[in-house]
């Protein structure tokens, strides 16, 4: 890894800031969307992020150039996208469903937001490599 | 329906909260995968971990039946900002898929399922630590 630089803690911070209100706006409006007892919003955020990395990862491999640069990395990778989906709130609403007496709920967030997110990653990946052309590089 | 300056200053809590906990995240990889030499696995695990206990015990202790009072922005500034900008789902299914992609089955089941259940256990740790907390005396 490379050296920690000044630039790539601004990158990180500015896409943080805008994955995070992405992320505060999204469940938000898919909350009050479909109602608030089952948390569609933070799976609709995971999920969206998911599929997003998923093809970043098949760009940078595909790709490569911009797509596979620090500045990519830092501000989209680690700052927006890493800013944008959560394990904290997945985890707050998972043990409150629990908590409610929802027991099966809870079981099937956690299955659903594992499975679901990996499996959108691997779509994301695969739909650009598919669509780019042959990988060249390493995947991530 | 919220005016429009409370919402801006949500969001702006969101925002900031989730810009400095997204540096925190890369910092924290920085120190675990450069300085202690440990693999990048372990930095996701480690933010996810502890942001998991943090927004638990947090929205424990300043909720409606917490010791703290805390007003709106402050509550989202922790709970959707910083633990949402430190923990992330999206490395987490990366790092996921790249295992599988390498063809390392175990790995990527072990790690999933680990990260997971550690994070929803130290969501369940805060959870009761608070808990405690708020049941113990005032203090006058």
């Amino acid at each position: 890894m490379k050296a920690m630089t000044l630039v790539a803690c601004a990158l990180v911070l500015i896409g943080g800031f805008l994955g995070g209100i992405s992320r505060f706006f999204l469940s938000g409006v898919v909350g009050r969307g479909v109602g608030e007892t089952f948390p569609w919003g933070t799976l609709a955020v995971n999920v969206s992020g998911a599929l997003a990395i998923g093809a970043l990862a098949g760009a940078a491999r595909a790709v490569g150039g911009i797509f596979a640069s620090d500045l990519v990395r830092d501000l989209i990778v680690v700052g927006l996208f890493g800013g944008y989906t959560t394990v904290s709130s997945f985890c707050l609403q998972t043990l409150n469903l629990a908590l409610d007496g929802e027991g099966r709920l809870a079981a099937f967030n956690v299955v659903a937001s594992s499975v679901l997110c990996v499996l959108f990653v691997a779509l994301g990946f695969w739909a650009v490599v598919w669509v780019a052309g042959p990988a060249t590089g390493p995947a991530g | 329906m919220m005016d429009r300056q409370a919402a801006m200053r949500l969001y702006l809590a969101v925002g900031c909260g989730a810009a400095i906990g997204s540096l925190t995240r890369f910092l924290s990889g920085y120190v675990i995968v450069s300085l202690l030499g440990l693999n990048a696995l372990w930095s996701t695990a480690f933010v996810n971990v502890v942001g998991s206990w943090i927004i638990m015990a947090f929205a424990t202790l300043t909720g409606p039946d917490g010791r703290m009072m805390v007003g709106a922005a402050s509550r989202n500034f922790v709970m959707a900002g910083f633990c949402g900008g430190l923990t992330t789902f999206s490395a987490m299914s990366l790092d996921t898929f790249i295992l599988l992609f390498e063809g390392d089955l175990p790995l990527a089941a072990t790690y999933l399922i680990s990260v997971v259940g550690l994070s929803l256990a130290a969501a369940w740790l805060g959870y009761l630590m608070a808990s405690r907390l708020n049941r113990l005396p005032a203090d006058r």
